[in-house]
Order: structure tokens, then C-alpha cells, then sequence
């Protein structure tokens, strides 16, 4: 059972308010042969000092420390590949830090940088991350990868990440999906809607126009879940420039990037599932005391928590971020998220977890057609978008560079330059891809504020980066 | 022909002995499309890593021995006193005290059941076992978390009670010499090596 100290439960302070200024990105797709890794980094780099009017000679006087996100030494093969980077973006001698915790690397890189910034140290801080998974066959890909599961109890077990998201998936399906059909449609749902948004995506790898079908006929990896209910493995890097206020109005004074503020926290938990004690529901602000007592009654089997369906730290991250921004209810004060479906299963549990839905009612977000961009059932504006990027299913998961995507992807839609930033056609051509003929601008029409959700295991890492115009502030 | 590596302990030193590692050269990467230009070259590397159980070594070894042992804290002052640990945890997470360690292979036989499971169609690179795989997580009475393994017998569903099997002939010491079959198999349905 785990109990939480008066201590823990402190809502993070910042000594300072910070600012995301801009962030770029490079491409993303399963190999790219003809690049390195630094290659990458530069581009993403220069396409931050880009959206600012600026050189990258010149936003780089601004940076006094750096913030690496790389999870996978053993994938790219080069320790201290920090340091490769950093002196290829001509950053030395400022100091920098390696930062990795899985999935959730690219969050926990910008939750560092955020607190070099808030606390002084730094006014001015480069977060930079990326995976390179192409420097294996991909079955040895996922053997690497199941290396993020525990090596003596549970690795050996299929060596494949899918597997331990598989069990999950089954329990959940059972017990809150109650074995309907209609709840597998549900999942298949997300991977259509995220294929399907990545197609308007330049920067996405895997950008499919597919049925519900079409999912539920791939070929399945760890049943209940299919080759398209699954993340994609990718090389790719994308970075993000904090700052303090003075900083973040002197950099965008040419540009037309607002400074927006950035709160960034995080929550943890065992990294084997089997080890969770069963405990009372941590409640966020929208949720009532005693709201889950008869969770049990209304569905059978759902009495163990957060057992094999939910995850406490995304709903630890949820509850410090909401309390350091002000937050009450995401689906009133936000406008658009971007979460880390790794799978179509894990996707619909962070929805609850992070207070989207109540526990047990996740499928109501894709099946009331909230998530979408447009609600297919009104025709009107989704009320809480989610993945508009195409997410990790559908744009990328380049693991150390995930949650920098995310939060790029989030602050295009604040800065209104969603569509400036994917609908241009030199981009497009640059990438070699081909800018479909029936494009569609997914801006979000009026983006205030958003929240990107970066994962790691099966749920042991998650931080909550939360963006908004400084002109609408919950507080 | 060299032989597989091997490794003992002496003098609390590790002496490892054949071979821990292979010689293959590296080859070009060229581009079929353009010319067979150069792209890139293959590091072909075959290691082996020495991992030490530590404090764990005793559930390893006693799946050999058919036995399950799991762990309690039983510290008196800690608020988790009486929680029941499998998978083995050497300290309690709560006072960080060293667990006990309790054998709970007859409660095993007696009340193990499925709490989720899945079928694996696909394993990753250098997996051993053969798909497809069914995993199972395991819920036993007492015990306060629940174990992943596999089961080599039976369908799996939820509430399936299911027996622990050991692998006691050629025992490869890790978390694959143990498996479960669901109840009611016969000793002459299980995999070859193992036994109840
Ligand atoms: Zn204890």
C-alpha cells in the first residue's frame, strides 16, 4: 500500500516563470541512411533559430547550458554520445547533461531544463533529443528494447516490449472494455485517427489512410494487440530553447513566436507491473472523494489499483502539473494535448489517468469523437484534440526526441503557426514525401493551452510538460 | 573451435574461461540506387556479459530444486510489515530492511490463478522460447503482487488455475526454468526437462 507524506504531495514550486521560445525538429522515418545522428540535430536546431528569424550562430549566444535526451546507448552504440552532439553543434565548453528514462526521455530532458531555468542557474537553455533505432535489424530492435524491461524476471519472457502492454491490454479489455467488440473497434479507432493524421504531417513516418479493419486484420504481435495498435521505431531529433521572461522577450522580439509559459512534472512507479501494491485512487481535481468506491460494482475485477489498467505516475505528473498551473479540469481548460500513445491500449489509460475521464470510461473520449481534430459526429471542432501530430503510432517515436516532438507539436498550435510549419511545400519536397492532395490544416482554431504526456516502460517514468499563452493563464 | 564462455568465482574473483567473444570483420554499406556509392559499414560484435544475482541467486537456484521462494518483510516497526514479495524482493520498499526469505511452493500449487495473460506471436532477437508464447501474470493467495511467467500447457483465461513447473533436467538458471501448466495436466503432458 503505498501511503503519501504531507512532503510528497507538495505541489512543485518554481523560483521563476519560465518560457518556451521555439523548437524544431528534423525528420522522422525507420532509417535514414544518408544522415548521421548529428546531421539530424542540426536540422532540428536550425529550424529553431529559424522560427525565431535568427541564425543559429546567433540563438546560440543565448545558451548557457544543455539538456540531452538519449535513451538508448546500446542502440546508437556510442557512450558519451552527448558530447558528440554538443560539440557538433558548437555548443563547448557550456555544461551539459545526458538525461534518459526510457520513453519518457525527451520529458524528462525539458523537466531538467525547466528547473535550470526556474532556479537561475540558467536564463537560457538548449533541450535537445534523439534516437537513432536504425543501426540494427529490427527484431534485434526489440530485443533492445525489451532490455527496458527487468532483465532477470521479465525480458526473457518473449523479449518484446509489445508483450508486457499485451497483458495490460487483455485485463483492460475485460474488466473496463467488458470483452465488447466494441472496445477493440474503440482502440483500432486510435491507430486509424493517428496514421490518418500523420498523413498531413511532413515531418511523419508513417502517414496511412486505414480502416478500423484494417487494424483488426494486421498481423498480431502479443495478442490483443496488432502490428498497428503498435508505436513506430524511428531515427530522429527535436529540440526546444526555455528561457527566463527577460530572455524569452529579447529572442522573440523579431519573431512571431510568443514566449509561452511551460510548467514540467513528473511522477514515477516500479518498473515491473508485477511489483504494484494494490492502493486507494490518488484523486485529481476534477474527481470527488468516494467517486470510485463502487468502481468494483460497476465493473467486476476493477477493484485493484492501478494493477494492470492504469498508471499511477501518469497520474502523479497529472496531479504536480495540474497544481503548479492551475489546471482543474483538463478537458475545460485545455485545448489541445499530445500523449503518448506507445500502444492504442496504453493511449486509452492515460486518458483516465490523467483525468480526461473518470476510471473505467476512457473509450467515451474517442467515442463521443472529443479527441478528434473535427468531431465526426457534429462536424464541429473536437472539444480536447489529441495527437494531431499523428502521435507515436503515426508520426514517430524516436525515443529521446518523443517528448520534444510532442511539445513542439503543442506550441505550433499556441503560436497559430500549425500550418505555415506543415503545410509548406518546400518542406515536403526537402523530405521527400509527397503533400497529399487532400491536405487539411489541423490548427486548432484559437489554442490557448495544452499538455503533452511523455511515457516510459510500462508506465515507470511519465512527466506532464503543460504550454500556455501568457495572456490566458489559469492564474 | 572455441568453446562457449564460462565463468567461476575464486578468491571472490571472476575467472572467466573459452571464448567470451568472436572476431568478424566489418563490410561496406552501399547504395544499390546510386552507384554503389559508400553509405556506411556493418560492427559485427558477439559478447558475453557476466551478471550476478546477487541477493536473488537463491530464487534461481531453487527453481532447480523445485522449490519457489519468496520474500516478507518482517521488520517490526514498518508499516509493510507482512507483505509478501514474489517476484523475490531482497529489501522491503517501505524500511529497505533485508526481506525473509519464505518458500511458498505449496501455496503455489494450491492457489495460483491468472490475473491477465496474452499470446505472443512475435519474440524479439535471441529469444529462447517458442511462439507462441502465452504469457500469464500469476496471482497467488498471501501474496501481495503478481508474478509474470509463461504457461506451457493449457489455454489461458482469467481466474484459470494453473501449477508450477521446474525445469530440473539441464536447468538454465534463469526466470525460464520456471513454468505453469493449467490444472489437471498430466506429468506426462509437460515439456520436456520439466516436472512438477
Ligand atoms: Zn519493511
Amino acid at each position: 500500500m503505498i501511503r503519501f507524506s504531507k512532503q510528497q504531495l507538495k505541489i512543485p514550486q518554481l523560483q521563476r516563470p519560465v518560457y518556451l521560445v521555439t523548437a524544431g525538429q528534423s525528420k522522422f522515418d525507420r532509417a535514414i541512411v544518408d544522415r548521421r545522428t548529428e546531421e539530424l540535430c542540426i536540422d532540428a536546431f536550425t529550424m529553431a533559430a529559424s522560427l525565431l528569424n535568427l541564425s543559429p550562430a546567433e540563438l546560440k549566444r543565448y545558451i548557457h547550458s544543455c539538456y540531452y535526451g538519449h535513451f538508448a546507448d546500446h542502440f546508437g552504440d556510442q557512450l558519451l554520445g552527448e558530447a558528440v552532439i554538443h560539440d557538433r553543434l558548437g555548443l563547448d565548453p557550456l555544461g551539459n547533461v545526458g538525461i534518459k528514462t526510457g520513453g519518457a526521455t525527451g520529458g524528462s530532458a525539458l523537466w531538467e531544463g525547466l528547473k535550470a531555468v526556474a532556479s537561475g542557474y540558467s536564463d537560457c537553455v538548449l533541450v535537445m533529443g534523439w534516437e537513432r533505432m536504425d543501426e540494427v535489424p529490427t527484431d534485434e530492435g526489440n530485443f533492445l528494447i525489451s532490455c527496458a524491461a527487468d532483465k532477470d524476471w521479465e525480458s526473457p519472457l518473449g523479449h518484446i516490449y509489445t508483450g508486457y502492454y499485451a497483458v495490460m491490454a487483455q485485463r483492460y479489455w475485460q474488466i473496463f472494455g467488458k470483452s465488447e467488440d466494441s472496445f477493440r473497434r474503440t482502440l483500432a479507432e486510435i491507430a486509424v485517427k493517428h496514421h490518418r493524421y500523420a498523413r498531413f504531417n511532413p515531418f511523419a513516418q508513417a502517414p496511412m489512410d486505414i480502416t478500423v479493419d484494417d487494424v483488426l486484420n494486421s498481423p498480431v504481435v502479443a495478442y490483443p494487440l496488432r502490428a498497428l495498435d503498435c508505436c513506430l521505431m524511428s531515427v530522429g531529433a527535436a529540440c526546444a530553447v526555455l528561457c527566463d521572461e527577460n530572455t524569452a522577450d529579447a529572442l522573440t522580439a523579431g519573431s512571431p513566436n510568443k514566449p509561452l509559459r511551460m510548467w514540467v512534472a513528473a511522477g514515477s512507479h516500479t518498473l515491473r507491473p508485477a511489483d504494484r501494491l494494490d492502493m486507494k485512487i490518488p484523486l485529481l481535481p476534477n474527481e470527488e472523494e468516494g467517486q470510485y468506491d463502487d468502481l468494483a460494482e460497476r465493473f467486476p475485477g476493477g477493484d485493484r489499483y492501478p494493477g494492470f489498467t492504469g498508471f499511477l505516475a501518469a497520474r502523479m505528473a497529472a496531479y504536480y502539473g495540474y497544481g503548479m498551473s492551475g489546471i482543474t479540469d483538463p478537458s475545460e481548460d485545455l485545448d489541445v494535448v499530445e500523449l503518448h500513445d506507445a500502444f492504442t491500449i496504453s493511449d486509452v489509460q492515460t486518458y483516465e489517468d490523467i483525468g480526461i475521464r473518470p476510471y473505467g470510461y476512457g473509450r467515451d473520449y474517442v467515442e463521443s469523437g472529443d479527441c478528434y481534430h473535427t468531431n465526426p459526429y457534429t462536424n464541429e471542432p473536437g472539444k480536447l484534440p489529441s495527437n494531431l501530430s499523428g502521435g507515436l503510432i503515426g508520426c514517430m517515436h524516436a525515443v529521446g526526441a518523443t517528448g520534444i516532438m510532442q511539445t513542439f507539436e503543442i506550441a505550433t498550435h499556441i503560436w497559430n503557426r500549425w500550418e505555415e510549419l506543415h503545410g509548406d511545400q518546400a518542406l515536403w519536397h526537402r523530405f521527400d514525401r509527397q503533400k497529399p492532395a487532400d491536405w487539411t490544416s489541423l490548427q486548432v482554431t484559437g489554442a490557448r493551452r495544452g499538455l503533452a504526456i511523455s511515457h516510459a516502460g510500462v508506465g515507470s517514468h511519465v512527466t506532464a510538460t503543460i504550454l500556455m499563452d501568457p495572456d490566458h493563464l489559469i492564474r | 573451435m572455441s568453446t562457449f564462455g564460462q565463468v567461476f568465482v575464486k578468491n571472490n574473483k571472476y575467472k572467466p574461461q573459452g571464448s567470451f567473444h568472436h572476431l568478424t570483420p566489418n563490410t561496406p554499406i552501399r547504395d544499390a540506387d546510386n552507384d554503389w556509392k559508400l553509405l556506411g559499414v556493418t560492427n559485427p560484435r558477439d559478447m558475453t556479459y557476466i551478471h550476478s544475482y546477487g541477493g536473488e541467486a537463491v530464487f534461481f537456484e531453487s527453481l532447480s530444486k523445485k522449490r519457489l521462494m519468496a520474500t516478507r518483510c518482517d521488520s517490526p516497526d514498518c508499516d509493510s510489515r507482512g507483505t509478501v514479495y514474489m517476484p523475490f524482493r531482497i529489501h522491503c520498499p517501505d524500511c529497505l530492511c533485508r526481506n525473509s526469505i519464505i518458500d511458498i511452493t505449496d501455496t503455489a500449487k494450491t492457489t495460483a490463478t491468472i490475473h491477465t495473460f496474452m499470446v505472443c506471436e512475435r519474440s524479439g532477437a535471441f529469444n529462447l522460447l517458442e511462439k507462441p508464447i502465452k504469457f500469464i501474470n500469476i496471482e497467488f493467495k498471501g501474496v501481495d503482487t503478481i508474478l509474470m511467467s509463461y504457461l506451457a500447457v493449457g489455454e489461458p483465461r482469467f481466474g484459470q488455475k494453473v501449477l508450477p513447473v521446474f525445469r530440473t533436467l539441464e536447468p538454465t538458471y534463469t526466470i525460464l526454468d520456471l513454468s505453469w501448466v493449467v490444472d489437471g495436466t498430466a506429468e506426462s503432458d509437460l515439456p520436456q526437462g520439466f516436472s512438477f
